[in-house]
């Protein structure tokens, strides 16, 4: 019994001994393929972030919808229902963009990331790349990290952009909303400082969502049903992440 | 068998490795070595660890124990920059073709000289184009790898594993899955690179009459060592059970048909025992 939980937390300590060392490679080496293989980057830019735009997009419409119904139906109990703009544009900026931009793109781009790169490694590619003195580490797993990084603040921005017209779409254009009210209230309320926690957050989940995709690929079994165990995986660890670091970025923002 | 040869004569050598997989042991004080211009067959039955072998050579994996040494110099003293270096003296031809699924075949061929030289487009057209008409391909070259057949990824991994000029090629288990003819067109490759090339084979098969045909030496590997080595003639004419049986195919010998398992009869007809 304590020898099984010895071991476990052995295996544990490996595991995450071994996720350091290949996250610090990747940080390491970053900004070199970063200029170095720069088209493979932007390559890996338009499949994570371009393919996902259409996704983005219709999410965030729908998204912006609903926070402005539920913000109006809220506030017209107390006479406020022109501030129906703040409240959907703090929700968006600051919380939902980001996070449901990270959670579907985890779903989108992440999975794609992992069984793409746990194929490659299933079908001696990455092997093949070692024998030809090709690091697969620069030449696969870090063009498709940065591409991650890069375009994760550009969904979410669109994502929030997308998710401020759906709400002004549902409170001005069918709730009957004052458009002046709308938009002034948000704009007063709103700080430099409360758009910014929001692409901080973008930033911070791009790194974590693409890292916790390549890791999972690199690292996944060579085996169809090992691939299909680090594609599952990509998107569960990556929800939780999200959400456990949206949760620390928030309290420390708002306990400074 | 010749050992009459100096030492020199020998491109690799492998000295009492020890390697083992988890508890699993793989190899026990295995020694070989490999003749320079020569093509080696390593056979030996499903898994015994011949492609094991061929990544302790290319250092894709470390020995527990033992030294290997590549034309002089022992691989476990290299850094990365020098082992990337000594690669580039090595072709690996992987069991199915290992092309970069994303890229056509005529980019698979060139990805070596786009990485490793400042050749011009005109230059590495001309190489790849040359390469992969050695191989029959040339016609194939704005195919993607999916639209290929086994034998001709295998084909087009060929061209790309040469396209570097290497002093070394490998094989792992070329042979597998192929139709006759291919096989036939494989073999007759193996033998045409290594000598209009002056290159040193290793060829990782269990395909005895193929590889025999081809190879000048031929290492049986068994239970974790070298069960028998010498020319294809002599481990055809070799008499102990455990190769003949290999070189034959017979179904049970020393390599046991069955896998270990408890008491036949006793697990059918057992008492009670719930198991």
């Amino acid at each position: 019994m304590l020898r099984e939980i010895l071991d476990t937390f052995l295996k544990f300590l490996r595991t995450f001994g071994a996720m350091v060392l290949f996250f610090v490679r990747v940080f390491l080496h970053s900004p070199a393929v970063f200029f170095s293989r720069f088209p493979l980057v932007i390559k890996q830019v338009y499949n994570a972030g371009a393919l996902s735009i259409v996704i983005i997009m219709v999410s965030g419409l729908f998204v912006g919808g609903v926070l402005a119904l539920q913000a109006f139906a809220n506030l017209e109990r107390f006479n406020a229902e022109d501030t129906t703009g703040i409240f959907a544009g703090f929700a968006l900026i600051k919380e939902i963009g980001p996070v449901i931009t990270a959670l579907l793109f985890a779903g989108r781009a992440g999975t794609a990331l992992a069984s793409e790169i746990g194929l490659m490694k299933a079908t001696d590619q990455l092997s093949a790349m070692e024998m030809m003195a090709v690091d697969p580490v620069r030449y696969v797993v870090i063009p498709r990290f940065l591409g991650g990084v890069i375009s994760m603040p550009l969904l979410t921005a669109v994502f929030t952009t997308i998710g401020l017209a759906g709400a002004h779409v549902v409170a001005v254009e069918w709730l009957g909303v004052d458009v002046g009210a709308y938009w002034q209230q948000l704009q007063q309320a709103l700080d430099m400082e409360d758009v910014l926690e929001g692409i901080y957050k973008s930033i911070v989940f791009g790194i974590i969502a693409s890292l916790l995709a390549v890791w999972e690929g690199y690292n996944a079994i060579p085996t169809a049903a090992g691939v299909g165990r680090a594609t599952t995986r990509t998107v569960v660890i990556t929800a939780i992440a999200v959400l456990i670091f949206d949760f620390m970025i928030t309290a420390a923002v708002s306990l400074r | 068998m010749t050992w009459s040869r100096k030492l020199s004569d020998y491109l690799i050598e492998v000295h009492d490795v020890d390697f083992a997989r988890g508890d699993r042991s793989i190899f026990k004080n295995l020694s070989l070595t490999i003749g320079r211009g020569d093509v080696t067959a390593v056979m030996g039955p499903s898994g015994t660890g011949k492609t094991t072998l061929l990544q302790l050579i290319t250092r894709q994996l470390v020995p527990d124990k033992g030294r290997i040494i590549v034309d002089g110099v022992d691989i476990a003293s290299l850094s990365q920059s020098e082992l990337y270096k000594l690669r580039q003296r090595f072709g690996m031809l992987f069991q199915n073709g290992a092309l970069l699924t994303d890229m056509s075949v005529f980019e698979n061929v060139a990805f070596p000289l786009r990485e490793h030289t400042e050749l011009s487009e005109r230059l590495i057209r001309h190489v790849v184009l040359t390469k992969l008409h050695a191989v029959g391909l040339r016609g194939a070259a704005y195919l993607m790898p999916g639209q290929l057949s086994g034998g001709m990824s295998r084909r087009v991994a060929l061209a790309r594993a040469m396209v570097m000029d290497p002093d070394i090629l490998i094989y792992d288990e070329p042979f597998v899955g192929l139709d006759p003819i291919s096989m036939g067109v494989i073999a007759k490759l193996i033998r045409q690179m290594n000598d209009a090339l002056d290159l040193t084979s290793i060829v990782v098969s269990h395909d005895v009459r193929e590889i025999s045909e081809v190879s000048d030496f031929c290492y049986v590997i068994a239970d974790g060592a070298v069960a028998a080595s010498g020319s294809p003639d002599e481990l055809n004419a070799d008499t102990s059970a455990l190769v003949e049986q290999f070189m034959h195919g017979l179904a049970d010998g020393p390599v046991a048909f069955h896998y270990d398992a408890p008491d036949y009869e006793e697990q059918l007809l057992g008492k009670a025992r719930g198991n």
